[in-house]
This record gives structure tokens, sequence and C-alpha cells, in this order.
């Protein structure tokens, strides 16, 4: 039978599984939004498209489904370039469609033209040019197959108007059909099993071992195996900024994050661990610190499913390419087999017992405000993890208020935290939060804001508010791009430049309230309690709460850039300490 | 051209013949800060693929991060690193040479020790041709430049295993023994 290309690539969709499609039409892609009408699929009107981007990762994000955005030529694409870019570093699984002018067009300059397909190499895991209507339906399967299987990513495809205006035949491609369409992609799930019993007799022989959990654990939805692992050896857990809830963080074993805001004692066990087990973690800079200077006694095993990543920063003594729930699962069977034989696990005791000593004396902490003083960000926090419901989402932008979520939130489930980690991308909260109620729309989900990037993407709350997506908002405002002033602050002598935000403008309840939210303003901690319920008792619209916040507040601990792990920077007050942390 | 060093590599790429790739292979080289010494591109023997020949220098990146990053691109299907001593290199140069006066004699005898070609002659230069192992190109461009070369091409280096050593062929990675990245 004979259909259009629009219907095809609509029909094609729908066969993927696609519930929801973020995005906005153009003059391109306008073919695409005709049969779209007639379909089952939802689509959400953004007001930006790098709006529909970040919705796409953050549905990805919590239901760990491919994100969907569609788009037109030109000017769309291009904002389409950061949410790509985001999904990339962040390894989120994302399907964009973009339109392009028509083929016989392609390369006049024609209006609204640009090298889609060039622009986004970089910052897809693949990309492609659809040059007919036939094509279409393998162009869709591939897109789809390569960004979820493999290290997760984001894929594009570029489709000229008279691909979509043109008739097809339509086919649907087998599973083998697609395989064989791509013979250069066959990623690696199953672990080398000589590495599996290497890594298993390591982790036995260690005195100092600690599981150094990345996001890859998330992807690979191997937090179960995580689990059974870590109690079956008794060994601690540190998550990453890409992996909080990936190991529950009131679980006697959890230490929290590590890195460059992390806290004492999960920078300190890397430092002095023997034996670092990363699961799907690739040595980020903002982990390590100073490279050389990093976990210089330890033994490391990695596990990753991309070979790259291997000895890509440091040179594992056990490398397993490989998905990290298989891989997990068949490191158990191999330590099992190992105790069976024989073999006892290596003395962790005095280990054990060391790290719960750093646990007592460097908790994450803060100075509570006296009465009548300013707000503190960490207290709203608290507050707010305190009265949130059991598997409440939390969705973060970039700044100092990202960092506090991930140290004072509890994030006791897997897929509870959307964040943007390996690009910190400024904006990125709101539009993340709506596609990860449209995602879960049983969760309660809080977007923790800060005020420099809520003015960056604000305007999807609109979005938001037109198609009934309540999501909750808490900006911590301090009225300043705080995260630069805390840098400006520390290591440029206060010389604060062009960091300073108005605090008069905008009116962030006003501005709510224009955008059909309800907003609230919060001035002083009495205030806190109150604010909250409300905005909890609030489900038919989205609300934003305008948290004014200490400007002076910073985040500790914190490893200044280039520096070693070592190099901590506490609190003042737990300075006077430092030598506990040998 | 410079010296072929001990930090170069030669690497064999067989890749799916679709549009963009070569774009994403020197895309890659580019954004990984990976240097190229000399690249060379055409299809491979089987239809629907191209073999790329490229010439890294590996002075600055490792060669594992640069053949496992290359080995991400999805139309690239294999890899393998060609051992100098183990494998047939050629290359193609084309010159030409100002030769005034007796020069030109001289020049042509030159290319014919050479076993090379002259391919036109003109009033005060001429253009010659010679195919063979890049070191002897490099000899021979070396003489040439004596008489005062007006322009040079030159290809770049292809190269396959030597036929009776093939089982030495090291095979970086293929998608049968590694898998391939995600
Ligand atoms: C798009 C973008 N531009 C610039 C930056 C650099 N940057 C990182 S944090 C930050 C300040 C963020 O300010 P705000 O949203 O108010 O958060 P705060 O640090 O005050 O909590 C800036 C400018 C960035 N990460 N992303
Ligand atoms: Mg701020």
């Amino acid at each position: 039978m004979k259909i259009t290309g629009a219907q095809a690539l609509i029909r094609s969709l729908e066969m993927e599984g696609v519930e929801t499609i973020f995005g906005l039409p153009g003059g391109c892609i306008l073919p695409a939004y005709d049969p779209l009408l007639d379909s089952p699929i939802r689509h959400i009107l953004v007001r930006h498209e790098q709006g529909a981007g970040h919705m796409a990762e953050g549905y990805a994000h919590v239901t760990g489904r491919p994100g969907v955005a569609l788009v037109t030529s030109g000017p769309a694409a291009t904002n389409m370039v950061t949410p790509l870019m985001d999904a990339y570093m962040d390894s989120i699984p994302m399907v964009c469609i973009t339109g392009q002018v028509p083929t016989n067009a392609i390369g006049t300059d024609a209006f609204q033209e640009c090298d889609t397909v060039g622009i986004t190499r970089s910052c897809t895991k693949h990309n492609e040019l659809v040059m007919s209507a036939q094509d279409i339906p393998m162009a869709v399967r591939q897109a789809f197959h390569i960004a979820t299987t493999g290290r997760p990513g984001p894929t594009l495809i570029d489709i000229p108007k008279d691909c979509l205006t043109n008739l097809m035949d339509w086919n649907w491609p087998t599973d083998e059909e697609v395989i064989d369409s791509l013979p250069g992609y066959r990623p690696n799930t199953k672990g080398h099993p000589r590495m599996i019993k290497e890594a298993a007799k390591l982790i036995m022989a260690s005195e100092r071992p600690i599981l150094y959990v990345g996001g890859g654990v998330l992807k690979a939805r191997a937090a179960e195996a995580l689990r059974e692992l870590a109690e079956l050896t008794n060994i601690h857990v540190v998550t990453t900024l890409m992996a909080r809830g990936a190991f529950p963080d009131d679980h006697p074993l959890c230490l929290g994050m590590p890195g460059m805001h992390g806290n004492a004692t999960a920078i300190t066990v890397m430092q002095k661990s023997d034996l670092l087990i990363n699961l799907g973690a690739r040595f980020d800079d903002r982990i390590t610190g100073k490279v050389s200077a990093f976990a210089p006694e330890a033994k490391v095993i990695h596990v990753d499913i991309d070979p790259a990543e291997q000895g890509k920063v440091r040179r594992p003594d056990v490398p397993i390419v490989g998905d990290c729930k298989q891989v997990i699962e068949e490191i158990i069977k191999a330590i099992k087999d190992l105790q069976a034989n024989g073999t006892v696990q290596a003395d962790t005791g005095s280990w054990r017992s060391r790290i719960s000593g750093w646990r007592e004396q460097f908790p994450l902490s803060y100075e509570a405000s006296e009465p009548g003083e300013a707000l503190k960000p960490q207290f709203c926090l608290e507050q707010l993890r305190d009265n949130a419901p059991e598997g409440t989402i939390l969705v973060s932008g970039v700044g100092q208020h990202q960092m506090w979520s991930s140290q004072y939130w509890t994030f006791n489930e897997p897929y509870t935290w959307v964040n943007s980690g390996g690009l910190g991308t400024m904006g990125f909260s709101i539009p993340a939060a709506i596609g990860a109620k449209v995602g879960r729309p049983d969760r309660t989900v809080w977007a923790i804001d800060g005020d420099g990037c809520f003015q960056m993407t604000a305007q999807e709350l609109v979005t938001a508010a037109v198609e009934r997506i309540p999501i909750k908002v808490a900006i911590l405002n301090n009225s300043y791009l705080g995260m630069v002033r805390q840098w400006q602050e520390m290591f440029y002598e206060e010389r604060y430049s062009e960091v300073y935000l108005s605090p008069e403008v905008p009116n962030f309840v006003l501005w709510a309230e224009a955008m059909g939210c309800v907003g609230i303003r919060v001035d002083s901690p009495e205030e806190v309690q109150p604010a909250i319920d409300k905005a909890n008792s609030i489900d038919d619209r989205p609300v934003v709460i305008d948290f004014r916040v200490d400007a002076r507040e910073k985040v500790f601990p914190m490893i200044p850039a280039g520096f070693g792990n070592s190099d901590m920077l506490l609190p003042e007050w737990q300075e006077a300490n430092r030598g506990g942390l040998k | 051209m410079s010296e072929f060093g001990s930090h170069h590599h030669i690497l064999s790429v067989l890749v799916q013949n679709r549009p963009g790739v070569l774009a994403r292979v020197a895309g890659l080289f580019a954004r990984r800060g990976f240097n190229i010494f000399s690249l060379a591109v055409a299809p491979a023997e089987d239809e629907g693929f191209s073999r790329i020949t490229i010439v890294v220098d590996v002075e600055t990146t490792s060669l594992e991060q640069i053949v496992k990053q290359l080995f991400k691109l999805i139309e690239v299907v294999k890899i393998s690193e060609l051992d100098p001593g183990r494998s047939v290199e050629r290359e193609l140069l084309l010159a030409t040479v100002r030769t005034t006066g007796d020069h030109r004699g001289q020049v042509v005898e030159l290319t014919n020790i050479f076993e090379g070609k002259i391919l036109a002659v003109g009033v005060d230069a001429i253009t010659v041709s010679l195919d063979g192992h890049p070191e002897k190109l490099d000899d021979f461009e070396e003489l040439l430049a004596g008489y005062g070369i007006v322009e040079l091409q030159r290809t770049g280096r292809v190269a396959l295993p030597k036929l009776d050593r093939e089982a030495r062929l090291r095979a970086v990675s293929t998608k049968s023994n590694q898998g391939k990245a995600g």
C-alpha cells in the first residue's frame, strides 16, 4: 500500500512504541504534523526547541525509554544542539527528528537550510540524512536501535520535506534486517569470563575495597545486582553525580557522592582504597581531581560497555567490557564459586571501622541560621526532602543548588534523580522535570533550580501549565550566579565580576502566575513549611516557590580545580579535625 | 613531506561506504585532538565498503584510544594495524620540476633510474610520476627538490598485509573478537 513518507514516519514511531513526542512544527517538518493528528501519540508543544530536547531527556531518565523530539529545519535544528550534546555526555537514549529543505534545495542556502547532520555529528551517537521516503522506516528503526543499545545516546534523523510528501511502499524492517544493515555496530554486553574470574579474585583479596558506581549501573538497570554484590561482600559504595539513587542512600554501606563537591568520606575512601571496583563510571575529572594524585594505592577493576572508556583516563588492572547488570551478576557468581571452594574474603574490618570514623567526624553540614537571619538553601532542601512523598523525583539545574540537591537529598530509589552531569547545562531542570512528569505522572516531581538557570528556560512552564503537567519548582534564589560567585570569592580574591543578578527583577511570583502557575515567595525560615505544604497540596497546575536564600553560602567540601583529592577544602568547623582523614 | 617516524602507525579501516563517512572520521580526529599524517580512501573489494588507510601520529595520544574511538563510529566495520615490516605499502607521486638548460636531461635520467614516468614536457618544466614505497618517493622528492619543484602532489600511502604473512596481521579490533563499541 502506498502512503506518504510523513505517514510512514508517524507509523514507524508508533511501531517503536512511542507514546509521547516533544516538539514544535515549522515549514520543512509540516507534512509530519498532519498524520500526527490521527495518531494516538501524544504531542507536547514546547515554547523553545531546547525545551523539547531536555524534556525528551527527562522522560528517558525516568522511564528508561528513548525520549523523542520532533522539530523543523534550520534554527530549530540548531536549537537542539545543546540537548543533543547534553544527552550524549550523559548517555541518554533520545531520538531527534528534524525537518530539512527538499532534496533538490540541499546545498543552495535555501530558506531555513542548515547542515544539520554536519552540525550534530559530534553531539550524537549517530545521525543520518534520509534521501528517500522509502528509507524512512529503516532510518527510524536504526535510530532507535542505536540510541537504546550498547552505551545509550542521542541519534538524529534529518528528513527533507519532499521525502515526507512523496509516496512510498510501507515496509517494516525485521530485527535481522536492521542488524544486517549495521555491520559495524555490534555492542558487546557479556563480560570476558577470564576477566570476571580475575575481578572476583581481586575483590576477595582486597582489604580496602570500594564500589565506585556510575551512571552505567542505572543505564543497565543493575541496581538490584549492585545491592546483592555490596551485601555479599560487605563493601561500601560511592555513587557519582550520575548514579545517585543506584544504591539506596539509607543503606548502611552507602557513602554518597565523591568528587569535587562530594562528602569527605566518599572522597577519602577512594584516595585510601586498595581496590576501586568501577561499575559504569568513567573517571571523570570532577571525580578524580588531579589524575596523577588520584587513588594512588588502588588497583582498578573497570566495568564499562564502551571499550573506549577502558584506559582512557586510568589504566585498569582488570578491564571488563560489558553490560553492568550482566557483568555484576557474573562477578557475584564467580565470588560464590570461590567461596564454595574455600576461598575466604580478606579481612576488611579495620577498613570498615576507619570508614565509620570518617563518617562520624565529617558529616555534611552547614551552619543553621539564627532567628532573623537569612534562609539557608540547605535548610530549604532538607524541608523539601522531609515533606516529599515516597518516590519523589528530583530534577536539578546546574550550579550550587545542584550540588546541595545531590548532597542533602536522600535518594533511596533508582531513577529518582535527574540532572545534567557531563555538560552541566544551565536551564536543564524545568524542561527535564516536565519530561520526567510526563514519563511518570504518578510521581511528585520537584525541580530544584537556581535563579540564573530558571531564567534560561522558564518559558516551558507555559507548556507545563497548558498541557496540565503539574511539576513543582523550588528556586533557591541567591540573586547570584552562585557557583561562579563562589569561585570568584575563593580564587579571585572576592573580585565579583558579572555574577550579580538583580534581586528585584524578575518578580518570580508574578512571572510564575503569568505563566499559569501558582507562585509563592519565601523569605524566612518560618515560611518554609507552610509554603511546601501549599505546594504539595496543588496538583492541577505547576507551582513555583521563590526561596530567597543566603547569597554567601558556599558548597563544601570542595576540591579546587587542578588539585588532588587529598587537598579537599572542608567547612571551617571541620578543618581543625583534618588530621582525622588519615 | 616530513619523514615517516617511529610514532607513526598505519591503520587500515574498513568502512561502510555511506555519505559522510569520511567527514565522520576526519571530524573524530579533529574533535579528539588526534593527528593524521596521511589519509587515502577508495572503494574496497566488497561493494558497499571502502578502505581508508590512515597513517596516524601517536606522539600525543595512545594508538589504543584512537582505534577505540574510531571503532565507535557506526560505519566502521573493522580496523587493522599494519606493521610496516609485514605489509606492502605504495604511494604515487606527481611532480612538475623546473628544467632550464641541461637540467632536463638530468631530471629525465633521474626519473629513469627510479623507474618513474615522464608525463608531460614543457619548454622549461617537466611533469614526472613515480609510484612505489613511500620511502623511495621521499628519496626521489629530495633529489628533485634540487632542481626546483613547481608543484607536487602525493597520494598518501595505501597498504595491505603481505600475503605470505597474513596470519601475522595484527587485527587490532574486529567485531568477532572484541565486540563493537556501543
Ligand atoms: C548554559 C550555561 N552557561 C554557563 C554556565 C556556567 N555556570 C555554571 S553554574 C553557573 C551559575 C548558575 O547560577 P544559578 O542558576 O543562579 O545557580 P546557583 O549556583 O546560584 O545555585 C554558571 C553561570 C553553565 N553551566 N551553563
Ligand atoms: Mg543563583
